[in-house]
């Protein structure tokens, strides 16, 4: 998939041409409680391009993981409306339209990290050369090529994630989302699969939901970041993000991301995120 | 039509069979047939159950009210084919309309119980219904059956035989309950657990034993012990003494094990947390270690409770003097008196589920804080 | 996931000592110098219950007799109060391994009528404890009217209704091996019940919901991921409930004073005052009910091993 992106020199002009992928207007989502309903999302307005990384950050219960749960079908809203590839959300995801990276792994210990891969195909009912030809694909997209036959508890963390994400991949969805994919490693580890993912998002051009609740995560990854805060959960503010897309780790010592990260952490604090 | 009918396949099916089992005869023999309409109060239930059926079916809610509303239904319903149960029976023998009519209503009852679970998320009394109309709808299947085949009392007394049983012969199964659950049983169980407790707090100060024991206690699992128990009838004589040392037998071991498992429960945390304040050992056995045992002590504790039982009454078979639950149950079935060894066995039934029931309660208040009791209130 | 194996390594305080020493903090040691000492405190126990017997019978015929003479004879007696092991030894060598196994005085074929009935009612016990819990695990009205009851039921005694069954299956005409393995298949049935609910629904929210973002259909999820989750669970409750299966044969034995199987040997030694007979099948049926359960920890281990589920 070729893409024209203009390499950018800061003045955030970006000239491909933006075809939606998810369009949102005026979303809500209350959950009733025993005690009280909780509106877990408030009248929720998002595009997102094709192409786009896209950032939902802020503090926890404000509605980032909803969100894209509903994108996912695994929620259902309570007013609103959604469209993903132009279909509801639940023909999207009968269409396997996204691959999801959860906050843990999710392998299962009884199959090898290939067959771990192959899940979704053999659930598909695709025939199984293509089951295999892509489960080796995508493993080597994600570096993972001589641990086909390993256990997933014979592998790190890390390495744990990146088969999570070789499977999300090999549904070839052209939606990738993923859910603080890397909130559970440590930072090393997360500062690597951060420039491996960003270089996947190069190589492939697919469009990237990312949940986070790390600034500089979101900064360095996105093309898009979306500021929410909670209680009840909106959108505080859409901040583009216009680094060049070859971005290396020392990119986050550079004014123009601090800057960015700033404006994030003003939207952040603007929400009431760092109250009590 | 096809509307009204597919709301519900299961209520449809109900009034469909309903309707058909009224117009067939509900017993027949020497007095002619006996029909629905000869037996007006029984056939008033009935109609008032199927209409609240066709109401439900036609415009009811599937809210609580709806559910209630048809469990109510079930109820009338059923209680309207006990009524004509007596004087079919007298017929001869019970017809069609009789057994279709109780199918039918098993579809009647399915459906209260759908509507019942759907609804009961978080609310405590529909959840505790639920299961209450399935018991009850047991025991009505077992009295409708056995009365309408006609079944031997021998071979399986009816609920309410049963029940008659257990009235006219209160006397006999108190002693029996005195005899083996306050004698035999609760002082096996005591000294059994207190046994089994004692010991691991000894073997845990020693690691060489407690290698030595736990391999051990878990193959005893796996051993038959209440085969012991025409040994320590031997031993201790016919009365409850013999009973109680197959229980502390029964009961040391897995109290033992537990209790050692517990105490390695303690995270290094912990421990190293009472070092640094120079604890000793018996002030870190108190105030961290036991506490965190005490799930592990209360799991033994509970599957204590039962085999307790079961020892008691099973060491009742090879002897005893002439009262005991275990004695009751095996020469009341050589007399071919089953609703005695019905009674009797809900008795035990009934005394089982409450000395369990005692100890989670018991087990609830001193235990709210570990993680399988948090956030449940 | 794992535990990283290096922190346990360092936790183990630096042995200096040799092969002895790791066998004393192994387990090998330890169990033998547990058992050593129960044999020890049981001879000993043999000497003191039989005693007095001894001593009276003594007095009553004139013997002189010493401490020797006591303890040579307390370990001897022919219906002893408490046998020592040695003569149970032998009275299971007598029984097990000279006898014809197809004799009636063969314990090897009293064992077997037992077994059979077990593993009988094991079998369906377990067929209809899966079917039970996969019913459960998929339609919530079962789940809320069936589950309560099946739980409740761990708490009764149910081993109270063995002699009922056996007498009332009995006047129907039927004796013999079917009316043992339905006490032994009722008893194993409710914990393999519970045990396959809880493994079946072990799966956890993340990924049923992956699950759902592949559109599985219900029966991919059951097979693809609620079955292999399970296995462990089951075959914990299976070693619970083959343990259990072999006391229900035993005691559906005793009550109609069947002629074969252990509960038979155990009821005719407890008529006859043959207490050596008792302790031998005693001896039998614990060897029996630890095989039972090895032989499923070794299928287990190949399920195990074969799944991938590593140690």
């Amino acid at each position: 998939m070729h893409r024209a992106v203009g390499s950018d020199d800061g003045t955030g002009v970006v000239t491909a041409p933006a075809k939606p992928v998810i369009e949102i207007e005026k979303l809500n989502l209350v959950f009733q409680t025993p005690d009280a309903p909780v509106h877990a999302l408030s009248d929720v307005d998002l595009t997102v391009n094709a192409g786009d990384f896209v950032s939902f950050i802020g503090p926890s219960g404000c509605g980032k993981t909803t969100l894209m749960r509903v994108i996912a079908d695994l929620e259902t809203p309570t007013g609103g409306h959604i469209s993903v590839n132009g279909m509801t959300p639940r023909e999207a995801r009968e269409q396997r339209a996204y691959g999801y990276v959860f906050q843990a792994p999710a392998l299962y210990p009884w199959r090898t990290v290939r067959k771990n891969v192959m899940l979704p195909l053999e659930i598909m009912g695709l025939d199984k050369a293509e089951q295999e030809r892509r489960a080796r694909d995508n493993l080597a997209l994600v570096n993972l090529e001589g641990f086909e036959k390993k256990f997933p508890w014979q592998l790190s963390g890390g390495m744990q994630q990146r088969v999570s994400i070789a499977r999300a991949l090999s549904v070839e969805p052209d939606l990738l989302l993923m859910d603080e994919p890397f909130g559970a490693l440590d930072e090393i580890t997360r500062d690597h699969l951060n420039e491996q993912l960003l270089r996947l998002w190069d190589q492939t051009g697919k469009t990237v939901i990312f949940v986070t609740h790390s600034i500089p995560e979101s900064v360095f990854l996105s093309s898009k970041i979306v500021v929410m805060s909670p209680r009840p959960g909106k959108i505080m503010d859409v901040i583009d993000c216009d680094l060049p897309r070859d971005r290396k780790l020392d990119i986050r010592e550079t004014p123009e991301f601090l800057a960015i990260a700033h404006r994030v952490r003003e939207g952040l604090r603007a929400g009431h995120s760092y109250d009590d | 039509m096809i509307g009204f009918l597919k709301r519900d396949w299961t209520l449809s099916g109900f009034l469909v069979l309903a309707l058909v089992s009224f117009t067939l005869p509900v017993g027949s023999g020497e007095g002619g047939r006996l029909f629905w309409t000869g037996e007006m109060g029984a056939l008033i239930l009935g109609l008032i159950g199927v209409s609240i059926a066709l109401f439900h079916q036609w415009r009811g809610t599937d809210g609580p009210a709806g559910a209630l509303l048809v469990s109510l239904g079930v109820i009338l319903g059923a209680a309207g084919l006990l009524l004509l149960i007596d004087p079919a029976y007298e017929q001869g023998t019970a017809g069609p309309g009789l057994w279709l009519y109780l199918l039918a209503l098993g579809l009647y009852a399915w459906r209260a119980m759908d509507l019942l679970s759907r609804n009961a998320t978080g609310k405590r009394a529909l959840s505790l219904l639920v299961p209450a109309l399935f018991g009850m709808w047991l025991i009505y299947v077992w009295q409708v059956v056995t009365t309408g085949f006609q079944v031997p009392s021998v071979l399986l007394p009816s609920p309410v035989q049963i029940a008659v049983a257990f009235a006219g012969h209160l006397d006999i199964l108190a002693a029996d309950f005195y005899q083996t659950f306050v004698k035999s049983v609760l002082s096996g169980f005591v000294m059994g657990c207190g046994a089994g407790f004692l010991v691991a707090i000894l073997v845990d100060r020693i690691p060489f034993m407690q290698r030595g024991l736990l391999p051990l206690g878990s193959l005893v699992s796996a051993i038959p012990i209440v085969g012991i128990a025409p040994i320590m009838v031997m031993w201790f004589g016919f009365d409850w003494q013999s009973k109680a040392a197959v229980i502390v037998v029964m009961t040391f071991f897995p109290m033992l094990v537990n209790t050692l498992a517990g105490l390695e429960a303690t995270s290094h945390l912990e421990k190293d947390l009472m070092r640094s304040y120079a604890a000793s050992y018996f002030q870190t056995l108190l105030f961290v270690r036991l506490p965190n045992a005490l799930p592990f002590i209360f799991n033994a504790l509970k599957i204590n409770s039962t085999l307790a039982l079961i020892g008691a009454i099973v060491a009742e078979f090879f002897g005893t003097p002439i009262v005991g639950m275990g004695f009751r149950i095996s020469t009341e079935v050589g007399r071919m008196n089953v609703d005695i060894v019905w009674a009797t066995i809900a008795v035990a039934a009934l005394a089982g589920s409450l000395f369990y029931g005692g100890i989670a309660l018991i087990e609830r208040s001193l235990t709210f804080w570990h993680p399988s009791y948090r956030g449940k209130t | 996931m794992r535990g990283i194996p290096m922190m346990t390594e360092a936790v183990l305080p630096a042995s200096s000592g040799g092969g002895w020493s790791r066998l004393y903090q192994g387990k090998t040691i330890p169990v033998l110098t547990v058992l050593l000492f129960l044999c020890a405190i049981w001879y000993a126990g043999a000497v003191y219950l039989n005693s007095s017997v001894l001593i009276s019978g003594y007095e009553r015929n004139n013997v002189e007799w010493d401490a020797g003479r006591l303890v040579s004879d307390a370990w001897a007696m022919e219906r002893p109060i408490l046998p020592a092991p040695h003569q149970i030894a032998e009275e299971i060598n007598k029984t097990v391994f000279q006898k014809k196994i197809t004799s009636k005085r063969s314990l090897v074929y009293h064992a077997w009528v037992t077994t059979s009935a077990t593993l009988l009612g094991f079998a369906f016990g377990a067929l209809l404890g899966i079917m039970l819990a996969v019913g459960i695990v998929h339609v919530q009205t079962l789940d809320r009217s069936l589950m309560p009851w099946v739980i409740a039921s761990q708490t009764i005694p149910i081993l109270a209704i063995a002699p009922m069954i056996i007498v009332v299956l009995g006047n129907m005409g039927l004796t013999g091996t079917i009316p043992k393995s339905i006490i032994s298949m009722y008893l194993c049935f409710f914990p393999i019940t519970i045990g396959m609910v809880k493994g079946l629904r072990s799966p956890d929210v993340l990924q049923l919901d992956l699950m759902r973002t592949y559109s599985a259909s219900t029966a991919q999820v059951f097979w693809k991921l609620r079955v292999p989750a399970s296995v462990p669970f089951l075959f914990a409750s299976l070693k619970v409930a083959i343990a259990i299966s072999l006391v229900g044969a035993i005691v559906g034995e005793l009550p109609t004073g069947a002629v074969a199987g252990i509960g038979a040997r155990l009821l005719a030694g407890s008529y006859y005052g043959q207490t050596i007979q008792i302790w031998s099948a005693l001896i039998v049926a614990s060897v029996l009910g630890m095989l039972l359960v090895f032989l499923v920890s070794v299928i287990e281990r190949l399920v195990m091993k074969k799944m991938g589920y590593g140690t």
